[in-house]
């Protein structure tokens, strides 16, 4: 069973913001929400600057699913994560819970109310008929049902932004690591939290006792 | 009485702790109870607009379809061989 999963390397994204452009302009997204955005650390400074594109992450255990109190969310049986728009109530739970802020609200009315929530879909639709007018209006393309994966993974240029099976996927990333041979140095805790390889986690020092009993 | 008091108090004060869990049922054309179709049960698109090919209603054809749309991100695959 296929398990869709999004999966950006860094090390090739060049925050050309494509894929924001090309989810905006396949979903017709309305203005002020951005289902994908590129998030970039260090910005400016000369070979410490990465760039990550994020988005709903079609969490395996979500927990926008365990927040929604009218349970408006759902899986599809390709791992999906989508909710039904005519259940949710816009009370902004999902955006407390969701450790990528995926969750987007539409402002409606002149005084800041928050619509109902919009995020990204893995281009998969919602519960309408499958690429109906209704389904496009609601929650944008479903290129799934049309045998296409996310715009934005398929209009990355420099194929930084993958999308699909995480199987699938991650046997790509596996094989560019490779090829670039620094093999674990690039992929894994060493490179995300610049602990050398080899080195050994600190101790804990036992807490300093006070004296007092 | 206040015993009876307290177990009302945390009925309901902690009925929203459960947690259910996030299993995929797809009954009836509903996913838990919400309405939607699952790709493989739509037609292909039309050849002209470079959609996947699969049989309607086939899961594994679909699934073989967009695994090749997958493989072809994976450009020293696509490109070397």
């Amino acid at each position: 069973m296929a398990r869709m999963k999004f999966l950006c390397d860094s090390e090739r994204c060049i925050e050309c913001n494509g894929c924001v452009t090309a989810c905006k302009n396949e979903n017709e997204v309305p203005w002020g929400v951005n289902r994908r955005r590129v998030v970039t650390l260090n910005d400016g400074v000369v070979g410490a600057e990465k760039s990550i594109s994020v988005a709903c992450m079609h969490c395996s255990d979500a927990p926008c699913m365990a927040v929604c109190p009218v349970d408006c969310f759902y899986r599809t049986d390709d791992g999906v994560v989508l909710h039904d728009k005519d259940l949710c109530i816009g009370c902004g739970y999902c955006f407390y819970a969701c450790p990528f802020g995926a969750p987007q609200f539409p402002q409606a009315g002149a005084f800041g109310l928050r619509g109902k929530m919009d995020k990204c879909t893995f281009c998969a639709g919602g519960p309408e008929p499958d690429r109906s007018e209704a389904e496009f209006r609601k929650y944008g393309r479903n290129r799934l049902a049309e045998g296409k994966l996310p715009a934005c993974a398929e209009m990355c240029s420099t194929k930084a932004l993958l999308g699909g099976d995480g199987d699938v996927i991650a046997d790509i990333y596996r094989e560019r690591v490779l090829r670039r041979g620094r093999g674990a140095d690039l992929w894994g805790w060493s490179s995300a939290y610049g602990v050398k390889p080899g080195a050994q986690p600190p101790v804990q020092q036992p807490a300093a006792t006070t004296g007092k009993s | 009485m206040r015993l009876a008091l307290l177990v009302l108090v945390a009925a309901f004060g902690l009925a929203a702790c459960g947690e259910k869990e996030q299993v995929v049922v797809y009954k009836q054309g509903k996913y838990q109870g919400k309405p939607d179709n699952r790709s493989w049960e739509n037609d292909p698109l039309p050849a002209d607009f470079r959609g996947g090919t699969w049989t309607k209603g086939d899961r594994s054809s679909w699934e073989e379809s967009i695994k090749k749309r997958q493989l072809a991100q994976h450009e020293y695959r696509r490109i070397y061989q």
